[in-house]
């Protein structure tokens, strides 16, 4: 409405077809049938797209030809043994009580704890650790309490854990129905045929539970602890391994290039191409992946242009990186002086372009996980001492100061040297505790260094 | 509408000799029991080094509003060698300001002269024999009126040059193509494994009916730019050199992070000097 006045727009909607055509829409939006307007805004003024209860049927009367009356009359229910009668509220039309069992019969289940004669006992069921009585004692147990262990553990007779109680139960029940069934293949597919109830197993997963339920507050921690650090291990071998071979990822990229070219030199195809295999134990898989998948999809057009085929082997390597990692990626080329896109783009150019920012890729990668690192010892160091400002950081504090030249060196281009201290060093300095005097130490000797 | 610079030599613009009959090697593509020499050349890259500019003189006296430069637009072969053995013709795509906008150039030179203002994006297709791809590459190239140094006047003689090097990539050629070409000096042709065998190739036969397509002394030639890939490898291994460094430095650095001993117990003294 403002901005019509601010233009100097007519107020009124000029043509009059336009306010015919949303009124009849908020008319239905308004008047919903069968319940109140009220009633109606408790869903939230819009109706659900699958009414679970017709609205129209709220509001209904019955028919003025049926008679209601209410009356309190006795029932009986099928669930009941006993002939016990309960009296309760019933609705009577016209005179006529509603007839059927009570309603809520149907819900009366049991389990069908299987009957054993004593002739199947002698000739299946005999076991060294169970007497007949107790086994009897057990099922009928069984029958009463709807095979709720806990609570027949609890009123069998002699000791007997849960475990030993189910395993005889189990076991009886399998042999039971084995042993009646006409022919094996019958009952294979049966639950208790199929996977029978491991006693030991049972005993070790619950011993294992109430161990880890109960173990303390310290405990947790010191398994949190160790986790992780075998995490770290686990990691920087890989990263080792990573480091060893990067010759290898550099190779297996080119291998499919160079067959091209090397085509007559058939065995270096061979040895290559085994490097392959090793080199994908590097974290670098997917990478190998896209680049593969990109070069089948390069190869599959007949003609393209060595520029469009360096975009797409460039946005396959990176595929996994962030926007951000991608702008620091070219930010680290333009201060080596390398051109974003090549000048000459030959074969061996591009290759060589491509090798260079998987390399960068992995520096920055490098340099994260160092920030990591760093973050999760001085973390670490906090919470296993409780609140304990000022912890020795003392080790940190040599890593963190090498750290910080890293940065600076990789500012190549030279000009760039002073923007990127201060970049560095706010997310760097995670162990920055204004109480430690240590602080002062790494600050003068980067002093000097400079 | 077909034609090209007056300067350039031999350009027959117009005349009888149609460049596009080229027999191909006494085969038509409907010939194709003959399947040996259509077989293609898997893993075999056959690459054209190529490069694609504009060229613009400033009108100076004769500028009008309209049309205050001259310019050309062309593919040349990085060499400039004669591209017409891969390339059968090229289409230009300008501004649709201009008359008839989309502009066939026949034969090599392939280039394209007009006057103008403004300055925008050129769409440039190039289509090849049918023995080489059936398949038309489009690139782009940007027409440059106004040099960067907007500092006094523009000069007549010294034109504003933009030029781009790119290679056209044929990843799996047939082997006629190879045979006709691998000696050509405009293609780059990996060498074959030993004991392969080519069909012997026939050259194109009224090759010498259309004259140069090559551009070596082109008029323009001397704005031409030349593209040595040395420079750029020698930057980008410096490079890497670097970069690798520096990570076998941080990877130093988180070994040494690992291997520090993580202490359980709270320390009994460690000062803080």
């Amino acid at each position: 409405m403002d901005a019509k006045d601010i233009l100097g727009l007519p107020k009124t909607p000029l043509p009059i077809t336009q306010e015919k055509k949303p009124r009849p829409q908020k008319d239905s939006q308004r008047k919903p049938d069968g319940i109140s307007r009220e009633v109606y805004a408790l869903t939230g003024g819009l109706a659900p797209l699958m009414p679970s209860i017709d609205a129209s049927q709220l509001k209904r009367r019955p028919p003025s030809d049926e008679k209601i009356t209410w009356q309190w009359l006795p029932f009986t229910s099928s669930a009941r043994k006993d002939n016990l009668q309960l009296y309760h509220w019933v609705r009577v039309v016209n005179g006529v009580p509603p007839t059927g069992d009570y309603s809520f019969a149907k819900y009366n289940k049991s389990v069908d704890v299987i009957k054993y004669t004593d002739e199947e006992y002698e000739k299946y069921l005999t076991d060294p650790m169970w007497t007949k009585e107790e086994t009897d004692q057990l099922f009928d147990l069984c029958e009463r309490f709807d095979l709720r262990f806990i609570v027949i553990a609890d009123r069998f007779p002699t000791f007997r854990t849960v475990e030993e109680l189910k395993d005889r139960y189990y076991s009886v029940s399998r042999a039971i129905l084995i042993a009646r069934a006409p022919s094996p293949g019958e009952v294979a597919g049966h639950p208790l045929v199929k996977e029978p109830y491991n006693v030991s197993q049972e005993t070790e997963r619950k011993r294992a539970l109430s161990m880890v339920l109960s173990q303390t507050k310290q405990q947790e921690r010191k398994d949190a602890e160790v986790l992780a650090e075998a995490k770290r291990i686990a990691e920087s071998r890989m990263a080792a391994q990573g480091a060893e071979e990067p010759d290898l990822p550099v190779t297996s990229d080119i291998v499919p290039e160079s067959v091209e070219r090397a085509i007559g030199h058939g065995d270096t195809i061979s040895p290559s191409s085994v490097q392959v295999p090793s080199a994908a134990v590097a974290p670098s898989t997917s990478i190998m992946a896209d680049n593969a998948s990109t070069l089948t999809s390069l190869r599959m057009l007949r003609v393209y242009l060595r520029t469009y085929a360096l975009e797409q082997m460039v946005q396959a390597a990176s595929s996994s990186a962030g926007l951000r990692t991608i702008k620091r990626v070219e930010q680290t080329l333009q201060d080596l002086g390398v051109n974003l896109k090549p000048k000459v783009p030959t074969k061996a150019v591009c290759a060589e372009h491509l090798e260079l920012r998987k390399e960068i890729l992995t520096l920055l990668n490098l340099q994260k996980q160092l920030q990591y690192k760093e973050a999760e010892g001085s973390s670490f160091r906090d919470g296993s001492y409780g609140d304990m400002p000022g912890t020795p950081k003392r080790s940190h504090r040599a890593v963190d100061q090498d750290r910080t030249f890293v940065p600076d060196a990789i500012s190549f281009g030279g000009e760039r040297a002073g923007k990127r201290e201060q970049k560095r060093k706010g997310p760097g300095r995670v162990s920055e505790t204004p109480s430690s005097p240590a602080h002062k130490r790494p600050r003068k000797m980067k002093a000097s260094d400079l | 509408m077909p034609h090209t610079a007056t300067e350039t030599p031999a350009e027959d613009g117009g005349s009888a000799s149609k460049p596009q009959r080229i027999i191909k090697l006494g085969k038509t593509p409907d010939d194709s029991d003959k399947k040996s020499a259509n077989r293609r050349l898997k893993d075999i890259e056959i690459c054209v080094p190529m490069v694609c500019g504009t060229i613009a003189f400033y009108l100076g006296r004769k500028a009008s509003e309209s049309q205050s430069h001259k310019w050309t637009v062309y593919v040349r072969g990085a060499t400039n060698e004669d591209l017409g053995v891969v390339v059968k013709h090229v289409v230009f795509q300008l501004h649709p300001s201009f008359n008839n906008p989309t502009r066939l150039v026949e034969s090599p030179p392939f280039e394209l002269s007009e006057c103008g203002w403004g300055e925008f994006e050129i769409g440039i297709s190039l289509f090849f024999h049918s023995d080489v791809c059936d398949k038309q590459l489009d690139l782009y190239h940007h027409l440059k009126l106004y040099p960067e140094d907007e500092s006094g006047p523009q000069s007549t003689k010294k034109p504003v040059v933009v030029e781009a090097y790119n290679e056209i990539v044929f990843p799996d050629p047939s082997e006629c193509f190879f045979s006709r070409v691998q000696n050509h000096p405009a293609v780059l042709v990996p060498r074959l494994p030993a004991g392969f065998s080519l069909p012997a190739a026939v050259p194109f036969e009224n090759m010498n009916e259309r004259g140069r397509g090559d551009t070596k002394d082109h008029p323009l030639s001397q704005w031409f730019m030349n593209f040595s890939e040395a420079d750029e490898l020698l930057k980008l291994a410096a490079a890497r050199q670097q970069v690798q460094a520096h990570i076998v430095k941080l990877r130093r650095q988180l070994s040494v992070i690992d291997g520090m001993p993580q202490p359980l117990k709270p320390a009994s003294s460690y000062e803080c000097t």
